[in-house]
């Protein structure tokens, strides 16, 4: 039965700039439609638009029906009666989407009081029953906890219980994962589906990530510049695109299942702010197989496959073969290097500890602990070669790279760059070494000072050691990075998210380092603009032999770039080895849980897939749980007889290699790990 | 817990302590009550001159280490010494404190809640007449001082009484002579004490309603498009429902800050509200008493005048505490 | 005084986010804010009357004209005379220059106050910046209305302009102070101190730019925290002594006769206000532009 249908949706911005342009579709009950596009593709005023909580500037036009009850041009008081009632939302961000003052069950019982007209008892009572249904342990007494006092996941629960309160017709769910670590998203996104299969309701499912919606998703719309690009169903539009920006959007994914050896395909170019007036498809300027009639006018959607599969391009004829669209580059040749083990040591790491002091309260500020943000790890970095630490937030990631970034005395433990212990260094050894180690950080909106023309940002490491930057070197860099020269004048606001990231990597090679730290280089950005800087970041470490230190949270992205990848939780690195033998043979339950967690983009792989969720939270940071830190997460714990767990309560496993062959290097600190009884083989 | 209480206690009995020293020793050191008896015909002879003033411990002739012993001594003992007449500070203060409430408070209340209610509603109707008026009234009101204020109230007030031809408002002191034993008994001392009160609390609240209006329409328009106020909506709740119960409650919290603030505002308000309508209270003692070189008077006032600044950041954390659950069970870092 | 002290910072909300206020173009985005282009010419034309108008009146603000007392408008004496016969025009235009100069002088010297202890104390951190703070409390509790009232005579006539900035100060180096922090740990300004630049270079390229706006902004507030303070404590009779007038004195001169005798009280309350809602409106249209985090939302020029 179809619930939702809207037809011709179209979403206008007082200045006329259109957020939405004559979107279309339907869903039906139990059915999940996944609506797919990158940052100013217009699905999130699409979805505000459904519910009519747009700005009071937008203008919509079109037609809402909700079990044929027109939605579009109601007043605020009608549209409040169905709101809460027969549609549903969930927002992205559970944190400030939750009111700071109010207690989450009261939140709850709100929304059921509005529309049933319960008492507060038993709207409370409600909200508990609700809580509880969403995986909250002990919804009683956590009903009366304020959102601050819950972790994102959880606040996300809330937010579904919130939805659900009264049965709802449909929910439209605007990135309720975005905000979360995958282990977490993989939990909540199973509340969800419960929810779901609970309420027999209609879901809209907004995300950027095709990974989700190919797990979750029964049909997917594609969107791009305020328009809906490609509909049909998820497997047959994840196996047979036709429209050039989701074969792009598709090629441009980094894979973990796949073979090594492809590499993502770049999409140039950022997703167009506002579409030219009249100038036809959108997507024309990126599009490689753009033909003249593309510049006509928007192009209609068409048939171009089964159960509905639509594509609104003019040329579909071109694009029956996705790799002829977008072809996934070749590897890149790796020059050939002496092994690994004959390579000079260009960081190494041992015992590093950073513990801070947590305080507590704004009243009455107060010490709480201490925080083990990274606490005791180590590793090294040869030349030409990337180490990635993943982890989930608050792992101590960034932490340990601020840490080694400070070229000073670390708390205990040691830092040598380049043979140097950076406890001993003299300042103007220590300011001299910065040459030699550079930095990129994750947010290219605020890591380039705004009052600074680009020149100037990528000449600052010349004038910060008193050096003038060589004739046309600024030049050089610009184009080394894929900038234009005209580029130089700009200041950071005028640039895209990718090319400030691309301005911030020059900035970082304007002294030929010899390391190079990257702290989420391309977590802020679009998947099809982070292939670009990943081949980027790839070509300059085969041409210039840096080595990279890459921190990172998404393990797709880290298995393309990274040579060996160390796993850290809660502050200790818990696996580390190449990224073949991680990936392929995972010996610690976390990592095993981790990649088990990363949604894959291919429907049909990811709903075969069988995973054993974590369960729970972070523990506290401040108060670690004995023996094995991941112990009251891990499955395998679980599963451990009385004698064999005890060792994980009782003794903090060390790393120790998970194999005696002489050519592998992977370590665990596990007792129990997954992978040794393959060791040898 | 009751430590940490404790010891932002005794923080800010450390910084009250100083700053009532600070203050005694500046007008010890910068007042003259001697150049008192200058015109007085016959002057006095200078012994009686010197032993009126050591009576008082104001004398320039004494060691100022002396003379702060002397007054820390007393003070500790909650005694804060004689006025330049001879009575003690201590009665006076607790008079003039008295009268000074009673000026302030109708108004700082009034006011305070008129500010936010007007702020909150100027921030829901932004952009329309009436947030325009509100909006242009308190930045005219901002702009005029305390004191001119009273006078064009007075004014306006003055007008009203011919118009009227009685004399129904009354701006000169806090009571009319008598007036407690006219016809009317008891009744008629209250009716007429309201009939005093009014134009000091209308110029009080008309400064109070200026800054509280544009401060809370500040923050009421930041949590205008808040995520929370949009979820409430999205449970079914009236655009304007969704505003006063989520979105006024939360931006209400940012204002105990302000409250602190606003304290000192408020009484330098109050301060000329009672040189304009001649109320006796503790601004125009302050005034007299730097006239005049009564050291133990001013340093009496200024102590106060730091213990109530203090009480109010004190006042305006609790308040905080109690408005934010984040602050009350101490999870924001 | 803290008149006023509240209507500058907002001390619950941090220095946020590095504002995109990036390129340089003042000029002209002060001219796009209406709030600033009107506080700009009501204040230009407050300077031009007070400076200019003397020039034409044929009456000095010391003159006396024993032929008319207490007098209302007339040819001769445009806003009349008081009861001692002097011009109220000229004596008003007087207490307007001073007023003017006074609010000037002493916002650069406090601000610049705040600006020194502010940066220091923020960038010192550790035991320095715990003492200036400490110090910049107790100001905060003295009451600053006896520090000035308490001096000025002793101290003489010229001593207002620095005794009011020292009383003024506090609450703008509280603000820098936060702002110097958050600025500290920015990711641009991590990234320059990474790349190798020494505190200095980080300081002057990085952290003055956007001090600077906080500063400027600081600075026309307290001109009319300064111009309200002086002529308030010259209405108690503390500030500007006769014979010399201000905007404060002749308030106070003119009050008690005001229902019968309006103009010499009108005229000197009327500039008053005049001056500081100049400021406080190109105050404001300065904050909407230079520090868009801060102060009024959008749509609010």
């Amino acid at each position: 039965m179809t619930l939702l249908v809207v037809r011709d949706l179209t979403v206008r911005y007082a200045p006329g700039v259109p957020a939405v342009r004559g979107v279309g579709f339907d869903v039906g009950a139990g059915e999940v439609l996944g609506v797919v596009g990158e940052s100013g593709s217009g699905k999130t005023a699409l979805a505000l638009a459904m519910v009519g909580l747009l700005p009071p500037d937008a203008r919509v036009t079109g037609s809402v029906r909700l079990r044929g009850e027109e939605l579009v041009g109601r007043s605020d008081a009608e549209l409040s009666r169905i709101r809460g009632r027969d549609l549903a939302m969930v927002f992205q961000d559970p944190l400030s989407a939750l009111t700071p003052v109010h207690p989450v069950g009261d939140q709850i019982a709100e929304a059921v009081r509005i529309h049933s007209g319960a008492t507060w008892p038993a709207a409370r009572a409600r909200a508990v029953e609700l809580l509880d249904l969403v995986g909250i342990p002990g919804a009683a007494r956590r009903a009366r906890a304020c959102p601050h006092e819950f972790s994102g996941g959880m606040r996300q629960r809330v937010m579904i219980a919130m939805a659900i309160a009264n049965d709802p017709v449909a929910i439209v769910a605007d990135e309720p994962t975005t905000a979360l670590d995958v282990t977490v998203q993989a939990q909540v996104l199973d509340v969800l589906k419960a929810a779901k299969e609970a309420t027999g309701a209609a879901i809209v499912l907004i995300t950027h990530d095709l990974g989700v919606v190919a797990g979750f998703a029964d049909r997917i719309m594609v969107m791009h510049a305020g328009r809906a690009v490609e509909s049909g169903p998820v497997e047959e539009v994840y196996r047979r695109p036709r429209m050039p920006y989701t074969i792009g959007l598709l090629q441009s994914l980094p894979r973990m299942g796949a073979a090594g050896a492809a590499r993502p395909a770049p999409v140039d170019g950022a997703s167009p702010e506002a579409p030219a007036a009249g100038g036809g498809c959108a997507f024309r300027p990126r599009c490689p197989v753009a033909v003249d009639a593309c510049g006509g006018r928007d192009p209609e959607p068409v048939l171009v496959g089964p159960s509905g599969h639509t594509a609104a391009c003019v040329n579909t004829e071109a694009t029956a073969d996705p790799d002829a669209v977008f072809p996934l580059p070749d590897a890149v040749p790796r020059p050939a290097r002496p092994p690994r083990r004959e390579r000079p040591v260009v960081l190494e790491v041992d015992g590093l500890v950073r513990h801070h002091p947590l305080y507590r309260g704004t009243l009455l500020r107060r010490r709480a602990g201490t925080v083990h943000a990274v606490d005791g790890i180590g590793f090294d970095v040869r030349e030409a070669e990337t180490l990635a630490l993943v982890g989930e937030s608050g792992c101590g990631k960034t932490t340990a790279l601020m840490e080694i970034l400070r070229l000073a005395r670390p708390q205990r433990g040691s830092v040598a760059v380049l043979g140097q212990d950076t406890a001993a260094l003299r300042p103007a050894r220590r300011k001299a070494l910065r040459r030699d180690v550079q930095v990129v950080f994750q947010d290219p909106f605020t890591s380039l000072d705004p009052r600074m023309r680009v020149a100037d940002i990528i000449a600052e490491p010349f004038a910060a050691h008193g050096l003038r930057a060589p004739r046309g070197r600024v030049r050089e860099l610009l184009d080394l990075v894929g900038l234009e020269p005209a580029h130089a004048g700009r200041y950071p606001h005028g640039l895209s998210g990718g090319q400030r990231q691309r301005v911030g990597i020059a900035r970082a090679l304007a002294l030929e380092p010899r390391l190079l730290l990257l702290d989420e280089p391309v977590a802020a950005l679009d998947v099809s603009v982070q292939a670009g800087v990943m081949d980027l970041l790839e070509g300059l470490r085969n041409r210039l032999g840096i080595a990279y230190l890459f921190v990172a949270h998404d393990l797709a992205v880290v298995h393309r770039i990274a040579d060996r990848v160390a796993v850290m939780y809660m502050g200790r690195i818990v696996e580390i080895g190449s990224v073949d033998e991680v990936y392929g043979r995972p010996a610690h339950p976390y990592t095993r849980a981790l990649l088990d967690a990363v949604p894959l983009p291919d429907p049909r792989l990811e709903r075969r897939r069988r995973r054993v969720p974590l369960r729970g939270d972070l523990p506290d940071p401040t108060a670690p749980p004995a023996g094995c830190r991941f112990r009251s997460r891990c499955p395998r714990y679980a599963a451990l007889g009385a004698v064999d767990a005890r060792r994980c309560e009782e003794h903090d496993p060390m790393p120790r290699p998970m194999s005696t062959d002489r050519e592998s290097d992977q370590w665990a600190a596990c007792h129990h790990p997954l992978a040794e009884a393959g060791a040898g083989s | 817990m009751a430590a940490f209480l404790l010891r932002r206690l005794a923080n800010y009995a450390v910084l009250a302590v100083a700053a009532t020293s600070l203050a005694y020793l500046l007008a010890a050191v910068a007042l003259d009550p001697r150049s008192n008896f200058d015109d007085r015909a016959p002057r006095p002879p200078e012994s009686v001159v010197d032993a009126r003033l050591t009576r008082l411990n104001l004398n320039d002739r004494t060691a100022l280490a002396v003379r702060y012993g002397t007054w820390a001594a007393g003070v500790l003992h909650g005694d804060f010494g004689r006025t330049w007449e001879g009575r003690p500070v201590n009665a006076e203060l607790w008079r003039r404190l008295g009268v000074s409430v009673r000026l302030m408070s109708p108004g700082a209340v009034l006011g305070s809640a008129l500010g936010i209610l007007l702020g909150a509603y100027a921030a829901i109707r932004q952009g329309r007449a009436a947030d325009r008026f509100i909006t242009f009234g308190s930045y005219l009101l901002l702009a005029v001082p305390v004191f001119v204020l009273a006078v064009l109230l007075q004014i306006v007030a003055a007008k009203a009484n011919d118009a009227m031809g009685m004399h129904l408002f009354a701006w000169v002191g806090e009571t009319s002579p008598g007036a407690a034993y006219g016809p009317f008994g008891a009744l008629g001392g209250l009716a007429d004490r309201a009939r005093h009160l009014f134009l000091p609390t209308v110029t009080i609240a008309m400064t109070q309603i200026a800054f509280y209006s544009r401060y809370q329409r500040g923050l009421m328009l930041d949590v205008l498009h808040a995520d929370f106020v949009r979820t409430a909506r999205a449970k079914g709740l009236r655009h304007r429902t969704a505003l006063l119960r989520h979105g006024l409650r939360t931006a209400l919290i940012p204002m105990t800050t302000y409250f602190a603030y606003s304290f000192g505002f408020l009484v330098l308000g109050g301060m000329f509200c009672e040189q304009a309508f001649g109320w006796h209270g503790m601004g125009e003692w302050l005034v007299e008493a730097v006239s005049r070189g009564d050291v133990n008077v001013v340093a009496a006032i200024s102590c106060l005048a730091a213990c109530g600044v203090l009480a109010a950041g004190l006042a305006s954390d609790v308040l905080h505490g109690v408005l934010d659950p984040r602050v009350r069970s101490g999870a924001a870092a | 005084m803290t008149t006023g002290l509240a209507a500058r910072t907002a001390p619950g909300r941090p220095a946020g986010t590095p504002s995109p206020a990036g390129p340089p173009r003042l000029p002209r985005r002060i001219a796009r804010s209406r709030r600033a282009v009107a506080g700009l010419v009501l204040l230009a034309a407050l300077f031009a009357v007070a400076f200019a108008g003397p020039l034409l009146s044929r009456w000095g603000w010391d003159d006396t004209d024993f032929t008319a007392f207490r007098q209302g408008p007339s040819a001769r004496h445009w806003l009349g005379t008081t009861q001692s016969g002097r011009d109220v025009l000229a004596l008003t235009l007087r207490g307007t220059r001073r007023s003017l100069v006074i609010g000037l002088s002493v916002a650069v010297l406090s601000t610049g106050l705040a600006g020194l202890v502010g940066t220091v104390a923020g960038f010192a951190g550790g035991r320095l910046d715990r003492i200036l703070m400490w110090g910049t409390d107790l100001l905060l509790v003295v009451p600053s209305f006896l520090l000035v009232a308490v001096l000025a005579p002793l101290l003489g006539g010229g001593a207002l302009v620095p005794l009011l900035a020292a009383v003024l100060w506090m609450v703008g180096a509280r603000s820098v102070r936060a702002m110097t922090v958050s600025l500290r740990e920015r990711e641009y300004v991590l990234a320059a101190r990474f790349l190798g630049a020494g505190p200095a270079r980080v300081i002057v390229r990085h952290v003055l730019p956007q001090l600077a706006s906080l500063l400027v902004v600081d600075a026309s507030v307290n001109v009319s925290v300064a111009v309200v303070a002086e002529s308030g404590l010259s209405y108690l009779g503390f500030g500007v002594r006769p014979p010399d007038v201000s905007l404060g004195t002749l308030v106070a001169a003119g009050q008690g006769a005001a229902p019968a005798c309006p103009w010499p009280f009108a005229a000197a309350a009327a500039m008053l206000v005049l001056i500081v809602l100049a400021v406080n409106l190109l105050g404001d249209g300065l904050r909407d532009v230079l520090d868009p985090e801060a102060g009024p939302r959008r749509g609010d020029r």
